[in-house]
């Protein structure tokens, strides 16, 4: 099964309830993926800090704080649960393998607008835990997994993010993937769990090295062999894919201030004006994408 | 009598139309706040009246027995599965699986139905006034599919004496499908058809598609592969 979930805002009126939107959305999805949930918000990036998000798992936070302080210039380090957001000027190059360095943290996305959390447990008590209710943004895509083929853990857990201000999020399973990790992985891309979606979200970080991300989930088309229901984050925006066979539902609610995606309707059931929305189910094999 | 799912419990409210007073005299209900909950009216089998307002969730007026069940927006998958008898009428549009495996009644959509619409159909009407998706009744065995739009890829696949009525354009048909005549029979059928669904779209401007009967008849030349 799985849960997926997604908000786009076409006009800034939501912009500060936009978490507490995408909690209620991945509350509902809780019948459909029990077993951890996570969500990646996107706000504006207008200055040019990277931001680190992190997963402590073990370590402390003060150990880490005072160890990275010592590495690199900091512009700002926050807590929020067992996670960290790392604010910085210095580029990925710099960052990611000092943080590769500690064995014990999982780096679970960074760019100049993306902050993600993800965790074990049910996805009502994981936005909780990190108060998404209080986060603004721009748009934000959220998953609640009933795992199948890999194991319960943060790492197992979606969203993944495998490039600057990508992610992804998926309801479904991958035939392939074995084979596409070993080809990503001589192409130099890295993977750090066995699952299906990380191979898909690496799949299309280094497809969006050659091309845009409608043209990228096109030729996925033909690369990605399995069932799926895909959301794909990037800065501007996200796109959402359905496998040809279908089997994997979606829903998608437009207003003239927002685009909601998700598995099922009763998930955005709660969101404002949706009953006079433009309700419609994207066809398989097609791309949809909004923002840039 | 109004039952609104913000205070009342879907449950509640499934059982209470499952158990219908034939002594009392209420016949007239309307679900408000349906908010995508899944299995509303699931398992009615009473001559009664249900208007839900608003969108749904999956399997909706599942195994209907003899209600007429409105729904004022859309469903999600699997509306009126296994109806044996009754009618449903969504007002928007449906997701996938409409109808399946129904037996009889009449299920009328107004928008568009997604794919496999009427998968394995065993007797009941289905009139689609949008398109429908790929796959639709495939597997169909008996009924009436009739859909005032288009129609996505392998339609009727592996299809065996469902009468597929199409007015738009057919992406492909499926396997063993195939355009057939339109007799005066099928014509007048259709037209009833028509009518029952609240449109006055002449039978002439569809074609109707059947199955060719190669797939699941037994063929003496195919003995030895048996």
């Amino acid at each position: 099964m799985c849960g997926i979930v997604g908000i786009y805002l076409k006009s800034k009126k939501f912009e500060k309830s936009l978490g507490g939107m995408l909690s209620k959305m991945l509350v509902s999805m809780e019948s459909r993926g029990p077993d951890s949930a996570g969500f990646a918000i996107y706000k504006s990036d207008k200055n040019k800090i990277y931001k680190y998000s992190i997963c402590l798992n073990d370590m402390s936070f003060e150990k880490f704080k005072k160890e990275m302080k010592k590495k690199v210039k900091l512009t700002n380090i926050e807590k929020n649960s067992d996670h960290v957001i790392l604010k910085s000027v210095e580029t990925p190059n710099k960052i990611l393998p000092i943080l590769e360095d500690f064995s014990i943290i999982s780096l679970v996305g960074y760019g100049k607008s993306i902050e993600i959390f993800k965790q074990v447990g049910k996805p009502s008590n994981v936005v909780k835990k990190f108060n998404l209710d209080n986060f603004s943004g721009t748009h934000a895509i959220g998953h609640t997994r009933m795992a199948t083929e890999s194991a319960i853990t943060t790492d197992g857990s979606h969203p993944y993010s495998t490039g600057e201000d990508e992610c992804l999020v998926h309801n479904g399973s991958l035939s392939n993937h074995n084979n596409l990790r070993r080809k990503l992985k001589k192409n130099g891309s890295k993977f750090s769990s066995d699952n299906d979606t990380e191979v898909a979200a690496g799949y299309i970080s280094d497809s969006l090295k050659k091309r845009n991300l409608k043209q990228t989930l096109n030729k996925g088309l033909s690369d990605l062999d399995g069932f799926y229901t895909f959301i794909a984050g990037t800065h501007s925006g996200f796109a959402v894919l359905r496998d040809e066979i279908a089997c994997k539902p979606a829903v998608i609610a437009e207003t003239k201030d927002y685009v909601a995606i998700s598995s099922e309707f009763q998930a955005m059931a709660h969101l404002p004006n949706v009953n006079n929305a433009k309700i419609f189910e994207p066809e398989p094999g097609i791309v949809y994408s909004w923002g840039k | 009598m109004i039952l609104d799912l913000k205070n009342l419990k879907l449950r509640s409210v499934n059982e209470k139309l499952q158990n219908i007073d034939r002594k009392k005299n209420k016949r007239d209900f309307v679900i408000s706040n349906p908010e995508g909950n899944h299995a509303i009216c699931a398992g009615l089998t009473e001559n009664i009246d249900v208007t839900i307002k608003g969108h749904v969730g999956y399997y909706c007026a599942g195994m209907n027995q003899n209600a007429n069940i409105v729904v004022d927006g859309n469903v999600g998958t699997g509306v009126a599965e296994n109806m044996m008898s009754g009618k449903v009428h969504v007002k928007g549009n449906a997701s996938q699986s409409a109808g399946a495996t129904a037996h009889g009644g009449i299920l009328i959509i107004d928008g568009d139905a997604s794919s496999r619409c009427g998968i394995s159909m065993k007797g009941i009407d289905i009139i689609v006034k949008g398109s429908v998706g790929h796959m639709s009744a495939f597997m169909a065995q008996s009924g009436n599919l009739v859909v005032c739009g288009d129609a996505g890829e392998a339609l009727g696949d592996s299809l065996y004496e469902t009468d597929i009525y199409v007015k738009g354009k057919v992406k492909s048909l499926g396997a063993d499908c195939e355009e057939k005549k339109m007799s005066k029979k099928h014509k007048t059928k259709l037209k009833e058809l028509l009518k029952k669904a609240g449109s006055n779209i002449k039978p002439e401007q569809f074609k109707r598609y059947g199955s060719a009967r190669k797939l699941y008849n037994f063929n003496i030349d195919n003995v030895s592969n048996y």
